[in-house]
């Protein structure tokens, strides 16, 4: 039982000064001055806004990716006690002393440090020399963007760390596969190599492309076990499902848990809320979930509700009538029925309430006790201030002349009768007599004489009607679209019989009170659909940039001017070593199409355990180069440099192998060798001197002179700022 | 023909068994029976029988094509006015009757093919094709749908074909071709004057020569493969030059040749010369040869339209030059820009038009209450500007001066000749494009400040040069902001007569948003010289079309609150397309799919892929399979794969295009969804008759295999009775409406007939 006692207790370490070395570089160079430039840097001003809702505690909708990197950044702020109080609004602008720079930009800058022995790690994983993992390493050390990227507060280094990481460990894990399955360092590999995946996907959406990429090699990795004869069935079945389960389960969990990490910290309504359903800002503190909390959950006869669109496009916004008509002729030479109007209004207003009336009765009060109103019931809408109703007919709508007007009518136009009749359709109703609830239901109205449906057209009306949107009766409705469904945000039992009583009802606020909760899924499911949706105006910015001018580093991003001097901070890479990686790959593709084709006729160049290495290397850094490149071609969004990053990292670890095949395989002599080492030296020496020169810019510490700076611009299309003094 | 040894259950058995099979499928068991029995003596089918087999082999076919052909020309002539699509592609036919050009986002193919059958069945092109729901009265047109529903009834045989090549079993040809009979979609597609049934024939065409010549492998080099691979070459020409979508039918054909390629580069009984030959044989016949007729069309497609017709200003001057009743066709007008020239300006990006300006203000609340300067694509008087000194208002026509040149770099004005303003900017947000400068029309005859001033430069000139009409491309920088005067090729709102906005942007990037060329040149002090120098050669033009059909393509954007058709909508046949009719009074004609078939289809894929992935893992877990199911799974693996490859080339890619989709562009789809269901359905049912046979009697088995298949053949012919009035029309009540005989049939809610 004691039997460990009677072994001395014995600790040996490891400790590959290699790899020590490497981080310490790393950290130098990525921490070295950290917080210099006391201001905010390019994209800083766009991450930072967040990570001051992020302390606040406020909701944000934001689509340019899932919520894990903007957490992380924020994870820095509340590590530097960061109390969110800063305006974020201009590039160049000073920190104040509340803004805890060293700590925010800490996070970013560590994943960058520690990127360097990682590319050490996965050279070697792959099982290539250790003079081509340290050259790995080394070109990652000195390459210019990846620095000037990974000591700001900006997402590019977190993402690459994790591709980094994800690679690393399935390498880990499948080394070990052939020796030691099911071993606890195996496991732990592969646990960790979901979790890398997970935060991959997790900081960008471009991250699903490496999670891909790890996949579909594991996939390959897994249908060769199971054309292993050797194993048993059941073995496979308990290799495949770990596989599954890392792979697939534990991805999608982490995903979800960092939307519920979002959300929890999220919990108080802010600038995006609008953009949300009703029932998602119902759940958010403050805003509409203090104004709603405690409203009747059953809509009944008698009810004063406001309508929202629950499509929302253009602007969210809520079933509106006014006074005014619709003008007897329009610009086009069209009449209208010249009945009162009725629009979508993206304000809140007290003319956005209606009364939800029995067509059969006369009151509009709810009767005690009150009767709910049930899918396929047919009712009538009053205008809460006009007590006028609503009302569709066979008349062109002003914007959208196949669809028919809807108005609110007014009996001075005898020709036309009234037909006021809307049927109640409850859209997610999960019985067919479910009851209208507020907020919760989505409904449409169709109209009975017609079944037309009421609709947003989304259409901005003209002066006349105060460019509010248009609302149509849709005629021709081809099946469901959210833009004909409605739901109830506000809500309360009207008691008023008069019609002043019930205006100054109208007018003032609701109370009551129940909190009404929605599930995770509920909201996570929103959010997602929402983010996924959103769409930016496609905004031309002065350094954006198409992917071929990447390749060829045509292009660059001036981040930053220093107020006074002209010391600069600039995105621009280290120019040897952009084009000997692009060199690399074009290299590696074609040497590997000759060994293909040449294995293809029976002639073997390398031993099949080299070909091996040469085709998982490969696959997974030219793969990574392509997954993370060409999308870019597909997307319509603004492009700029920094966005092929995480491609770059990936062409640079294959430089190396590609370095290392050549001087194994095609140099046959050994002098041919020891002029091909030489001659690697040689440029790595150039890249170091490319290094220092453009040092300057990537720091921007020290302030060039306008001729040094213009000696910088080696290219024509590169945009260093020189002073006009 | 010589079978394909090695792939399929054994040849011989196949031969027997498809040449032998009857009209009715009763017979078709019993001939297996036969045929099972032959093949077990050693002896080959006697000389006689085989050519029976081939008969009764020909009598099918020849049925199958008879069917086709009764159900697509029946009731051909209904409804006598214009459904639906017929309005653009009828209205292209006329233009080649009339020889007028036009632009349209299609290869010119099709139109042509239209224009032609129109031209030979007597139609004179005076037709106006205005709207959909026009009477056709006396203009024949029948020759024009009659041609489009002849192309439609080959896919029926053509299918039958690549069926029957790809399992060998006539069961599942029979039963793909009924599928593709009974579709009333299909129906409906191929009864208009529409692209698609043009469309949907050379893709089937292709896909079957490719499959006949890789029948030929054995024979390489033979007169039949030679025959088959220069008809895939053709067809895939005219499926690329009908619609754009034939890429994906390339894309097929190009994989199926390179696996073929990269398996017989791995036979090292084969020489490098004779890879080499195989190799240069696919390049001429799959490559040069499509290009080559591609071309071709583009080539007919210029020399037939040579009127200047409504598509002329999506193109270029130079190109505008070339069509006759153009002003710039033959013109000549004064080479160099001079001071007091009245001219037009042209934005080099395709279909954007010409600088223009109009008496209406910016809307109060949009940038300054100035007139509005814009793009716009048709010719009008409100395109002239004149060039004018920048510090002086003197006019330059005054005889007393001598002709002065603008060159590059000088700083000029341009005044709106019937307003009289300056083209002007400043420093207010564009209308749409935020971060532009608005431009205007400033001040009064001429007269206004120094915001009027632009500096006009010539790309990639040297200054001193002089500005030459139609070839320089120039750009105008505003003086003050600095920003390059540009169309942003948004569409301005009402208010703005839905013209395109210019703006002035402060990138100075150069785009051709921002790049103009001057086009019409009016200066009586100027000699005119011939323009006829600046014809553009032919890779120009076609390079130019191309990039105008792109755009134009791009362009078919959906607006945010409409319905539109979702590609997860069509394979499970949500919703159809109105061909014709709305109310209860019109003769209604409804676009969509015969359910039973679409579901069929839909519940067969996800079969296949179960049944699929199943086969796979045991043949790689290298578990022994007898030898009938080893058969039967080469021909689900490769049969089914070819057609699950093409259903999934015809079908994802439209989840990435941004343009605005339609139901009809499933329908190639359908046509490999229905070879697999017929593929996958007769292999299921004789897997099922195997196992039966190995426990049962092998009789009871037979039947099995044979009852399946006639009532997957009777269920979908009684659909196709149930359901055929949404293809021939109907009149009458609504389907909502219980009185409707197709009340019953309304079985989605989405679907509305």
């Amino acid at each position: 039982m004691l039997g460990f006692l009677k072994q001395p207790l014995v600790v040996r370490a490891d400790i590959n000064l290699n790899v020590v070395a490497l981080t310490g570089m790393g950290l130098l160079s990525r921490l070295w001055g950290l917080t210099y430039p006391r201001a905010v840097v390019f994209d800083e001003v766009y991450y930072g806004q967040y990570i001051s809702l992020y302390m606040k505690r406020v909701f944000f909708l934001d689509g340019s990716g899932p919520p894990l990197g903007h957490m992380l950044l924020a994870l820095g702020g509340y590590l530097g006690g960061f109390d969110g109080n800063f305006l974020w609004n201009r590039i160049g602008a000073e920190y104040s002393s509340n803004v805890p720079v060293w700590s925010l930009r800490l996070l970013p800058a560590l994943a960058g440090a520690f990127s360097v022995p990682m590319a050490y790690q996965i050279v070697l994983e792959l099982r290539f020399s250790h003079c081509a993992a340290m050259g790995a390493a080394l070109l990652m050390l000195i390459e210019n963007a990846l620095i000037t990227q990974s000591r700001l507060i900006l997402l590019e280094a977190l993402l690459i760390f994790f591709n980094l990481l994800s690679v690393l460990c399935y390498l880990k894990f499948s080394n070990l596969q052939q020796h030691s399955p099911f071993s606890l360092s195996w496991w732990f590999w592969l646990v960790l190599t979901g979790v890398a995946c997970s935060c991959t996907v997790g900081i960008k959406y471009m991250g699903v492309f490496t999670y891909l990429l790890v996949l579909s090699v594991a996939a390959a990795h897994a249908w060769h076990l199971v054309g292993d004869q050797t194993l048993s069935n059941a073995c496979v079945c308990c290799h495949l499902l770990a596989r599954a389960v890392a792979l697939l389960v534990i991805p999608a969990l982490m995903y979800l848990l960092f939307f519920y990490i979002h959300l929890i910290l999220l919990f108080r309504s802010g600038p995006h809320d609008q953009v949300m359903s009703s029932a998602f800002q119902a759940s958010l503190e403050g805003g509409l979930a203090r104004i709603t909390r405690g409203q009747p959950l059953e809509v009944a006869y008698g009810s004063q509700v406001t309508l929202k669109s629950v499509f929302g496009k253009p602007v969210p916004c809520w079933l509106h009538s006014h006074q005014s008509t619709y003008p007897m002729i329009y610009e086009n030479g069209r009449g209208s029925s010249h009945q009162q109007q009725v629009t979508c209004y993206p304000f809140k207003d007290v003319n956005n309430w209606w009364i939800v009336k029995d067509p059969g009765r006369h009151q509009l009060v709810v009767s005690n006790p009150p009767r709910p109103i049930r899918h396929g019931d047919t009712v009538q809408l009053v205008h809460g201030m006009t007590a006028r109703l609503l009302n569709t007919h066979d008349v062109a709508a002003p914007l959208s002349p196949h669809a028919q007007e809807v108005s609110c009518y007014v009996d001075h136009n005898i020709s036309m009768p009234a037909q006021n009749l809307w049927r109640l359709e409850i859209v997610n109703r999960d019985t067919d007599r479910d009851v209208w609830k507020t907020i919760m239901s989505e409904v449409r109205f169709v109209h009975v004489n017609t079944s037309a449906i009421l609709k947003l057209s989304g259409a901005h009306l003209p002066d006349w009607g105060f460019r509010q949107l248009e609302v149509v009766g849709e005629k021709l409705s081809r099946g469901f679209h959210e833009s004909t469904v409605w739901n109830v945000e506000e809500h309360r039992y009207g008691k008023s019989q008069e019609q002043r009583e019930r205006e100054l009802e109208l007018h003032s606020p609701i109370q009551v009170d129940v909190n009404r909760n929605l599930s995770f899924m509920a909201r996570f499911s929103e959010l997602q659909w929402r983010m996924l949706t959103l769409r930016t105006d496609d905004s031309e910015h002065k350094y954006s940039s198409t992917p071929l001018e990447w390749v060829t580093l045509d292009t660059n991003i001036a981040y930053w001017l220093h107020p006074k001097s002209s010391a600069q901070i600039h995105l621009l890479g280290n120019v040897v070593i952009w084009a000997s990686a692009s060199l690399a790959t074009v290299t590696y593709a074609l040497l590997f199409l000759w060994y293909l084709l040449r294995r293809r006729r029976n002639a073997c160049d390398l031993p099949e355990d080299d070909w091996l290495r040469w085709v998982l290397a490969g696959s997974l850094c030219c793969g990574g180069w392509a997954v993370n490149y060409l999308p870019f071609f597909l997307m319509e969004k603004t492009l700029f440099l920094y966005h092929y990053l995480p491609a770059l990292t990936f062409q640079i670890i294959l430089l190396p192998v590609v370095l290392q095949h050549v001087g194994d395989h095609l140099c046959r002599s050994q002098l041919q060798r020891s002029v091909f080492s030489a001659l690697v030296v040689a440029w790595y020496s150039s890249a170091c001197h490319v290094f220092s020169t453009l040092r300057p810019l990537t720091y921007g510490d020290t302030s060039l002179s306008p001729s040094e700076l213009r000696a910088l611009r080696w290219k024509d299309s590169w945009d260093i700022l020189i002073r006009k003094y | 023909m010589t079978p394909a040894v090695g792939r399929g259950p054994p040849g011989s058995e196949l031969r027997a068994r498809r040449g032998r099979c009857g009209t009715q499928a009763a017979r078709a068991v019993v001939a297996d029976v036969v045929a099972k029995d032959a093949a077990r003596s050693p002896k080959r089918p006697a000389q006689g029988s085989r050519r029976l087999e081939a008969a009764g082999g020909w009598a099918v076919l020849a049925l199958v094509t008879l069917l086709s052909f009764a159900t697509r020309f029946h009731r051909l002539d209904e409804p006598a006015h214009i459904c639906w699509d017929e309005t653009h592609f009828g209205k292209m036919g006329s233009y080649y009757i009339n020889r007028t050009f036009f632009f349209d986002v299609h290869p010119p193919l099709g139109k042509m093919l239209i224009g032609l059958a129109g031209y030979l069945s007597g139609y004179d092109g005076t037709f106006l094709f205005q709207k959909p729901g026009d009477k056709y009265e006396h203009h024949s047109y029948m020759g024009m749908r009659g041609f489009c529903a002849f192309l439609g009834s080959w896919l029926v045989p053509f299918a039958y074909l690549t069926v029957l090549e790809l399992s060998k079993s006539l069961p599942a040809a029979l039963l793909t071709a009924a599928l593709l009979t009974f579709d009333t979609g299909c129906l409906t597609l191929s009864q208009y004057i529409l692209l698609d049934p043009i469309l949907l024939f050379f893709i089937m065409a292709a896909v079957l020569s490719m499959v006949k010549y890789h029948s030929c492998a054995d024979r390489p080099f033979s007169a039949r493969w030679w025959c088959w691979l220069t008809l895939t070459g053709i067809s895939l020409a005219g499926a690329l030059g009908v619609k754009f979508v034939g890429l994906f039918v390339i894309l097929q054909v190009g994989l199926n040749t390179i696996s073929d390629l990269w398996r017989l580069f791995g036979d090292l009984s084969l020489s490098l010369v004779t890879l080499a030959k195989h190799l240069m044989a696919r390049i001429v016949c799959l490559i040069a040869l499509p290009l080559a007729l591609y071309t071709a069309t583009f080539a007919v497609h210029f020399m037939v339209l040579t009127q200047s017709g409504p598509g002329d200003g999506f193109f270029s001057s130079a190109f505008q030059a070339r069509l006759s009743g153009n002003n710039l066709h033959n013109a000549s007008v004064p080479e160099h820009l001079a001071y007091g020239s009245v001219i037009t300006v042209k934005n080099l990006r395709m279909a954007s038009g010409y600088l223009h300006s109009h008496r209406h203000l910016y809307p109060e609340g949009i940038g300054a209450h100035q007139q509005q300067v814009t793009t716009y694509l048709h010719k009008d008087y409100n395109n002239l500007w004149i060039v004018k000194k920048h510090n002086t208002n003197s006019d330059p026509l005054d005889p007393s001066f001598p002709v002065e040149f603008v060159r590059h770099g000088d700083i000029i004005r341009l005044e709106h000749k019937e307003t009289s303003r300056n083209l002007h900017s400043h420093y207010h947000e564009a209308p749409l494009t935020r971060k532009h400068y608005q431009v205007t029309g400033y001040g009064i005859n001429g007269t206004g400040d120094s915001n009027d001033f632009w500096r006009i430069e010539v790309v990639n000139r040297k200054f001193g040069n002089r500005i030459k009409v139609l070839r320089s491309q120039i750009r105008l920088i505003h003086q003050v902001t600095g920003c390059v005067l540009g169309s942003s090729g948004k569409v301005l709102p009402k208010w703005g007569w839905e013209q395109l906005e210019v703006t002035c942007t402060p990138y100075l990037k150069e785009t051709l948003n921002s790049v103009w060329n001057v086009e019409d040149h009016f200066n009586p002090k100027l000699p005119n010289i011939s323009l006829d120098v600046l014809k553009p050669s032919f890779p120009e033009i076609l390079l130019e079309s191309h990039m105008v059909m792109l755009r134009g393509n791009n362009g078919l954007k959906p607006k945010d609150n409409d319905f539109t058709s979702k590609p997860w909508h069509w394979p499970i046949n949500y919703q159809g397309l109105r061909f014709s009719g709305i109310n209860d009074t019109d003769f209604r004609v409804y676009l969509l799919g015969n359910p039973v078939v679409w579901w069929l289809n839909l519940v067969s894929i996800a079969v296949y892929l179960l049944l699929g992935s199943v086969l796979i893992l045991a043949v790689q877990r290298g578990v022994c399979l007898p030898a009938e199911v080893q058969g039967l799974s080469q021909v689900l693996l490769q049969g089914g794969g070819q057609a699950l490859l093409g259903w999934a080339l015809h079908y994802f890619p439209f989840f990435l295009m941004g343009r605005i989709l339609y139901f009809h562009h499933y329908f190639p789809a359908v046509l490999f969804s229905s070879m697999l269901t017929g593929i996958l359905w007769d292999s299921l049912l004789r897997l099922c008759a195997w196992r039966l046979a190995s426990c049962c009697s092998s009789s009871l088995a037979r039947s099995i295999h044979v009852g399946g298949i006639l009532s997957l053949l009777l269920g979908t012919a009684y659909s196709f009775y149930l359901f055929h009035p949404l293809a021939y029309g109907m009149v009458g009540p609504l389907a909502q409406n219980p009185l409707s005989p197709m009340a019953g049939l309304r079985w989605l809610e989405s679907w509305d007939f």
